[in-house]
């Protein structure tokens, strides 16, 4: 059975995006370890709001793991201690009695704070405007088994696909790079024949709209691929500099 | 009195749709252009409605609340998507498919809409494909398929356990291109606040910007509702926590008729309520019952002794385990459709069998699968799901029996909308979960990705032209027309009125509060008592919220406890609406079960004579009881029968 704790959490609390952030430390007693992180943050805005305060403002929707709207940096890991998981999958059994814990926001120039632990993760999108999709309107495709997909391909599209677009890739990033966030999108297009007429253009089109926006490179040091909660694989990265180099070298 | 018109066309049922397509008018490219349309919502009907209009031509405007539209709440659909390609050769066929959509929705949906629903299906899964959605698939290159409720045939294409996020990032994508093209422009973190109603047509709708605070307007020649359903009137439920009914409640307030509010879902597979502390509940994709077999202790001092925590499922030997679905139905087994497997384990439960330390919750077990086709094969099938539950409970899935329990996870209701999907105010029309034209009184599993899916790709880029090709000589209209002006001091009222209040409670204790009436009262099953109960407890909370609630911070900024407020405010008018559709509909049908109506074996019993119709609410002011107009439902082509999934 799960215990309960009492904790502390070190929170960013951040007016607005120039405004100047600071930690708040909050005391928080007899919080069960069957309560998720983010409950354990509802938690606390409640006490916050019956003392009259503003409550700590977090991005969360689904709570179960798949929408890609939780973040938050805690104790230094992107969406937490434990592996292959959002913030909303994680659970207060994982702290100890006593223990202080410290709440930041993605932190990465491509990521604005919008207000405490709020970012504006606007550049991903506009990494998929410029070209994560395959050219095709509604209507008139021909059928779905028409051209046969070898399972192995259409599994390790899968793969790529599973990215839920977190932004803790970028926000383990040393350097603020996308590339695992972009590779993921070139990687499952480029595996499946729909996708392969365009590959090597999507490359180009997706690495200089993310250099545009302002994300860092890519010097290999796998933090993203650690910290990925969908474990979203490096060799990604490998696959979009492989387009990348052909398609430049085409030019 | 309100007259309703559904539009259905002539002619035999497989032709209706062709027929339609066929005579319908167009708007020609040039004219596209000048021509603006709302799209509220961006998930799989929103975000599919607003890329195909687009495409089209339209200069489209497309709302979400959320900080990007790929994160809208289809994206949590884990097991399936319907279509009748029958690539199995089992025997299915678009007539199957839509006979069993009419029985799954215990014959209260409309035949025509359910048959272009069946008829459409094949090119959603060609389109997805085409997209570079990765389906499972075959070692022989072709597309895979599994089993779901209600159902005798194999013909739910799936991404893993993903399919709802593969299928939403296929639409975002295309989505995606149209915002790059210039053809639809994205407004995200923006709640719509109210639609603006000029000469009788929907000509816009006032939003705020939930970053700057600021209210805005925007105008265009239709307004297309994509915002999903009201389940969150329940606070736990399998949605996700932004998920609200106010796009629609607006709507409805501006004339559009509110249609079979009383049906909602209640899924049989979720994660047990754990504590007071819960803020939503995890759903167990359906697929898990095609190898999970449920079960509680036959003998209740096995059920005690569990719920003390003296003794473990896995000692209960075989023989003292009721697998009370396969006992009860043995052609469906597990795999009946979701009403029903959901009140089977509140029997069971109800009867002191439940596990737990609760006692509200029943097994679902893979140890004969795992046995049956090998450790690895069942976590190639399920392994993202048993993750899942591992991470939230503590517990491994492969080991010890997964516990579930069901939870609200769907609204069939909605608003009214004809066979063009258009509501009861011209040019406003409605798609997706947000209407409630498909589903009848269930919805069965793979189908609401479906619906999404062929109501944003293929039917409202249709029928939204047999409107609009009227109002090409419309020219845009300025926001600061007075219809413009009046909405929006109107919000603007309301919004100063809440935060005046300064109270002494949360609004989430609130909305806690409601969805402890709504649980109780107008949940898994109703009695004309609890109803009429609910409907009062409704109306004193809601008072109570309008004197003590207490927002902090400032109306013209971010405020999230504001937007809680405004989503919650409408959460009392949307449960009373349940309520007051529960006491009328005086039968059980699909999801909607009252006690009072069942058959010996406790089975819903429906009542064809006097409620087979479409109960829609129309608004007659604030605190008034609304007026209930009539939609009957003319079966020409299917017999209503009890239903049997039993033989």
């Amino acid at each position: 059975m799960d215990k309960d704790i009492n904790i502390k959490v070190r929170v960013w609390r951040q007016q607005g995006p120039k405004a100047k952030g600071h930690f708040e430390t909050y005391k928080l007693e007899n919080i069960s370890g069957g309560t998720s992180f983010l409950e354990m943050l509802d938690i606390l805005n409640e006490q916050l709001i019956r003392e009259k305060q503003e409550p700590v403002v977090f991005d969360n929707d689904c709570r179960e793991g798949i929408c890609g709207m939780c973040s938050l940096y805690i104790n230094g890991h992107p969406h937490g201690p434990d592996n292959l998981i959002t913030t909303c999958q994680l659970h207060i059994r994982h702290f100890k009695d006593g223990e202080t814990i410290t709440v930041e926001p993605w932190r990465s120039a491509a990521f604005p704070v919008v207000r405490d632990l709020m970012v504006d993760r606007h550049a991903f999108d506009k990494i998929i405007q410029a070209g994560g999709y395959i050219n095709v309107n509604t209507g008139g495709v021909p059928d779905a088994n028409a051209i046969p997909i070898s399972k192995l391909d259409a599994d390790e599209a899968m793969d790529a696909a599973s990215c839920i677009g977190c932004g803790a890739c970028v926000a383990a990033c040393k350097n603020g790079s996308a590339m695992l966030f972009v590779s993921a999108k070139v990687s499952q297009l480029a595996l499946l024949p729909q996708g392969k007429i365009e590959a090597k253009a999507r490359a180009k089109a997706m690495v200089k709209r993310m250099d545009e926006l302002g994300f860092g490179n890519c010097t290999n040091t796998r933090a993203c691929e650690l910290e990925c909660p969908k474990g979203v694989s490096i060799s990604n990265i490998a696959r979009l500099n492989r387009s990348f180099l052909g398609a430049k070298l085409s030019d | 009195m309100t007259k309703l018109e559904a539009k259905i066309p002539q002619g035999p049922l497989a032709d209706k749709w062709t027929n339609y397509k066929d005579h319908q008018k167009l708007v020609n490219p040039a004219n596209k252009r000048r021509l603006d349309v709302i799209v509220v919502g961006t998930g799989l009907a929103g975000a599919s409605a607003a890329a195909s209009l687009g495409e089209l031509g339209f200069n489209v405007l497309n709302f979400c609340i959320q900080d990007s539209p790929r994160r809208a709440h289809s994206i949590a659909a884990l097991g399936g998507i319907n279509a009748a390609k029958n690539y199995q050769n089992d025997g299915d066929s678009v007539y199957r498919l839509f006979y069993d959509t009419i029985k799954g929705g215990d014959y209260r949906a409309r035949e025509a809409n359910v048959y272009r629903l069946a008829e459409v299906s094949n090119s959603i899964i060609d389109q997805c494909v085409a997209q570079g959605v990765p389906f499972a698939r075959e070692y022989g290159g072709l597309l895979d398929n599994r089993s779901f409720g209600g159902a005798q045939v194999s013909r739910t294409f799936y991404a893993k356990g993903q399919t709802g996020q593969q299928l939403l990032l296929g639409a975002y994508s295309a989505l995606s291109r149209q915002v790059e093209k210039g053809s639809v422009k994205l407004f995200t973190r923006y709640e719509m606040l109210d639609l603006v109603v000029i000469e009788g047509r929907a000509r816009g709708i006032i939003a705020r910007n939930l970053v700057t605070g600021k209210i805005e307007r925007f105008a265009a020649h239709a307004v297309v509702i994509g915002s999903g359903g009201y389940g969150n009137a329940f606070f736990l439920s399998t949605n996700a926590m932004n998920s609200n009914g106010s796009a629609a409640m607006q709507c409805y307030r501006k004339g559009a008729l509110f249609a079979n509010p009383a049906f909602a879902q209640i899924h049989p597979t979720c994660i047990p309520v754990h504590g007071e502390f819960q803020s939503k509940l995890t759903l167990m994709s359906e697929s898990l019952r095609n190898d999970g077999r449920i079960w509680v202790p036959k003998k209740l001092e096995d059920a005690k002794a569990i719920q003390a925590g003296t003794l473990k499922p896995t000692a209960i030997p075989e023989e003292d385990r009721d697998y009370y679905l396969e006992r009860r139905y043995p052609a469906f087994g597990n795999l009946v459709p979701r009403d029903v497997a959901s009140r089977a384990a509140k029997e069971r439960c109800d009867a002191g069998f439940g596990v737990n330390n609760t006692g509200l919750a029943v097994y679902l077990d893979f140890s004969a699968a795992i046995q049956r086709l090998g450790l690895k094969t069942v976590e190639a099938r399920y392994g993202n799901l048993f993750q899942m539950y591992e991470k939230i409970t503590d517990e491994n899935p492969y080991e010890t029996p997964m516990m579930i329990f069901p939870a609200i996870h769907y609204t069939m209701g909605g608003l009214w909308v004809d066979y063009e999907l258009q509501t009861t105010v011209q040019g406003c029309f409605a798609i997706g979960e947000a209407n409630f034209s498909d589903h009848g009184a269930n919805r069965l599993g793979a189908s609401a990705l479906m619906q999404g899916l062929a109501d944003g790709y293929f039917v409202l880029p249709y029928t939204i032209q047999n409107y609009l090709s009227d109002q090409i000589g419309v020219p845009r209209f300025s926001v600061e027309r007075p219809e413009f002006e009046a909405a929006e001091k109107e919000i603007e009222n309301k919004i100063s009125k809440l935060m005046s209040i300064k109270g002494t409670r949360s609004v989430d204790t609130f909305h806690k509060a409601l969805g402890h009436i709504m649980w109780n009262n107008v949940g898994m099953a109703r009695t004309k008592e609890s109803l009429e109960a609910a409907l009062k407890e409704i109306q004193a909370l809601k008072k109570e919220f309008w004197a003590d609630v207490f927002i902090p911070g400032e109306p013209n900024t971010l405020n999230i406890e504001l937007e809680k407020a405004l989503r919650v405010a409408d959460f009392f008018d949307i449960g009373e609406l349940m309520a007051l559709d529960g006491v009328n509909r005086n039968e059980s049908c699909g999801g909607h079960f009252r006690e009072e109506y069942q058959t010996p074996e406790g089975e819903a019993l429906r009542d064809d004579e006097h409620y087979a119709y479409a109960s829609c609410w129309k608004f007659e002011g604030e605190d008034k009881t609304p007026e209930l107009v009539k939609e009957p439902l003319v079966y020409e082509f299917v017999e209503r029968q009890q239903r049997n999934y039993k033989s």
